[in-house]
């Protein structure tokens, strides 16, 4: 099944349904990278929380996500890892190293807002 | 699946009365003469017609001999009755599963009430005495015959013996090591002191076990409070080695997978040293003196998200 | 204490990875492990069916449940078995394949040395040019 990736201003967000294979998440990749290409994104969020493993594929492929969008000016956020789900990937030997993540969806947006408005305008918020 | 295709052959072996003797195979060992089978049966048939007084005569010898004294009457007297129900259906069929079921769900049931396990024993050696009497009382005219139905009956009580025994000690254990769990879970609680902020005040010995739980436990309390930053306090641990400094290398890595940012305080600088000497990578764990610094620090964490706009780059680059 | 029949699972392409890590969670659910547990195994499963079909092409997967018994002494335990096999090129070095980071491919290489870190026990053997057995167990707690 191909995962739905959705336009949301000036972000993509892809939001993972079930179980990938290793070509699904390619093709993930791929659609990722025409995508950001295509829209200008400023940032791509994937949300991971019905995954019930991440391995060292998904971890490379996710990876690699980060660094096609990072080289098209757009940042890259995972979220919604599950605990156990964390905790094994760090028993495997895995961290996503430069990718940023954030705990769901809200916070994962609230964190590309902060990443991509460095600087920027000044937003009333207190 | 499989249970249901092993008893479809436990019955068919029970109506053939040929292939009947090698469902005692695991009873009694690899080869029974159909003798000892035939023995077997007649003894099933005895305790079956003579099960409502064997049974009150059993239940009787329990309260005499002042055990299950935490039990009413009656309750040890439905107790016995299933036991022996299924102490004829291990002679009957040589299959112990139902028994072991049983006697670890009899155990669940009676664990927590305070019976002890010399008191199990007690009443399943009980149950082949009043038995063994019943024996002897009805073959004492032939002392032969007497001698081989003993024979046939002494390996499967002592086997039934020993399952109820194990049961129950197993399930003991299984109790005990489930309240130890608790009472650890209970000893270190994930504290949440405001909004998006946990702290984790870890105190006594760590070991791998005890590692693995606490982490667990914080990643969950992670998801479920949205915490954004986590002080895990070490103070109180008195040996940190190697292993405790690579669970909690770990324990920060998994956290922030999840999002938060763990500050670990109460770690001395020269133990730090040490650990980086034999090759502990703590440049990824971010450490601060004590618990209150700890606390500090993970509320400006809190405030530069809170008031970023005033905040310049590099600070928020150093936040994270 | 019954006994389970094996599970095989022919491992070809990389959606065979997925049912490997799907059939043996499924089972360790039916076995009564826990949460973390059910996924420390399952990513196990993945990263050692993935190296059959990165590195040796086609292969298989057995699961099954084993049962230490117990004694008065000690209680018994009762664990999972994974048993990967595969008659691809082997491996000349398994030391070198067993540190973190090596890698002959273009992986991570943390398959080999993450998936004994996950599990409780684990045993490779592998001869170049006959192929590679990888048996790990996880003991339930
Ligand atoms: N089933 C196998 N057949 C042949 N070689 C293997 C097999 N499994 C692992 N290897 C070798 O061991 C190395 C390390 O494996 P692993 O730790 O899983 O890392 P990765 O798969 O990312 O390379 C591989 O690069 C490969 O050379
Ligand atoms: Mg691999």
């Amino acid at each position: 099944m191909r995962v739905p990736i959705l336009k949301q201003g000036n972000y993509l967000i892809a939001s993972i349904q079930s179980a990938l294979s290793d070509y699904e998440l390619l093709q993930l990749r791929d659609d990722l990278a025409a995508q950001v290409g295509r829209f200008r994104s400023k940032g791509v969020i994937v949300d991971v929380t019905v995954l019930d493993i991440m391995d060292s594929f998904a971890v490379r492929t996710l990876r690699a996500i980060a660094q096609i969008a990072r080289m098209r000016g757009s940042e890259t956020v995972i979220v919604g890892i599950q605990p156990e789900v964390a905790f094994a990937m760090v028993q495997l030997g895995l961290a996503l190293g430069e990718v940023e993540t954030a705990l769901d969806l809200e916070e994962g947006l609230a964190l590309l807002e902060l990443r991509t408005k460095q600087g920027g305008s000044r937003d009333s918020q207190s | 699946m499989d249970g249901k295709k092993r008893e479809r052959e436990t019955r068919t072996k029970n109506q053939d009365p040929e292939k009947r003797e090698s469902s005692y195979e695991s009873l009694t060992g690899p080869v029974i003469p159909e003798s000892t089978a035939a023995l077997l049966r007649e003894l099933v048939s005895h305790l079956r017609e003579n099960r409502t007084q064997l049974r009150e005569e059993w239940a009787r010898r329990i309260t005499e001999s002042q055990l299950l004294l935490a039990m009413t009457k009656e309750e040890i007297f439905k107790e016995a009755t299933a036991v022996y129900d299924n102490y004829i259906a291990v002679l009957e069929t040589g299959s112990v599963e139902a028994l072991e079921a049983y006697a670890r769900d009899l155990s669940e049931r009676i664990i927590p009430r305070g019976v002890e396990t010399r008191e199990v024993l007690g009443i399943v050696l009980l149950l082949r005495d009043v038995l063994a009497r019943s024996l002897f009382k009805k073959y004492q005219a032939d002392f032969a015959l007497l001698n081989r139905v003993l024979d046939a009956y002494e390996p499967a009580a002592n086997r039934i013996a020993n399952t109820v025994g194990v049961g129950f000690v197993q399930e003991r254990e299984r109790i005990i090591r489930q309240q130890q769990e608790a009472i650890r879970e209970l000893s270190t609680p994930v504290l949440q002191v405001r909004e998006r902020l946990l702290i984790l005040p870890i105190i006594g010995v760590i070991d791998p076990q005890r590692a693995r739980q606490l982490t667990e436990q914080l990643l969950r309390g992670i998801r479920a409070n949205r915490a954004k930053v986590v002080v895990i306090d070490i103070t109180g641990v008195p040996a940190v080695d190697s292993m405790v400094a690579n669970h909690l290398v770990q324990t920060v890595d998994a956290s922030r997978l999840m999002g938060a940012t763990v500050i670990v305080t109460g770690l001395s600088s020269e133990i730090a040293q040490t650990l980086v000497t034999i090759g502990v990578d703590l440049t990824k764990m971010k450490t601060v003196g004590d618990l209150q610094g700890g606390i500090e620090e993970a509320e400006r964490l809190l405030g530069y998200k809170v008031n970023m706009v005033t905040q310049s780059t590099d600070q928020i680059a150093a936040a994270k | 204490m019954t006994a389970k029949a094996e599970i095989h699972i022919p491992i070809n392409s990389d959606s065979d990875i997925v049912t490997a890590r799907q059939q043996g969670r499924a089972l360790a659910q039916e076995m009564g492990f826990n949460g973390s547990d059910l996924t420390v195994i399952s990513t196990a499963i993945s990263e050692i069916a993935r190296n059959i079909v990165e590195h040796a092409k086609s292969g298989e997967i057995i699961l099954n449940a084993v049962n230490s018994p117990g004694t008065v002494n000690s209680p018994g335990k009762i664990g999972l078995v994974v048993i990967a096999r595969d008659k691809g090129p082997g491996i000349a070095d398994i030391a070198l394949a067993m540190q973190d980071g090596y890698s002959t491919g273009k992986g991570l290489g943390v398959g080999l040395p993450g998936s004994r870190r996950l599990m409780d026990e684990f045993e490779i053997t592998s001869a170049p040019g006959i192929g590679t057995t990888v048996t790990m167990k996880k003991w339930k707690r």
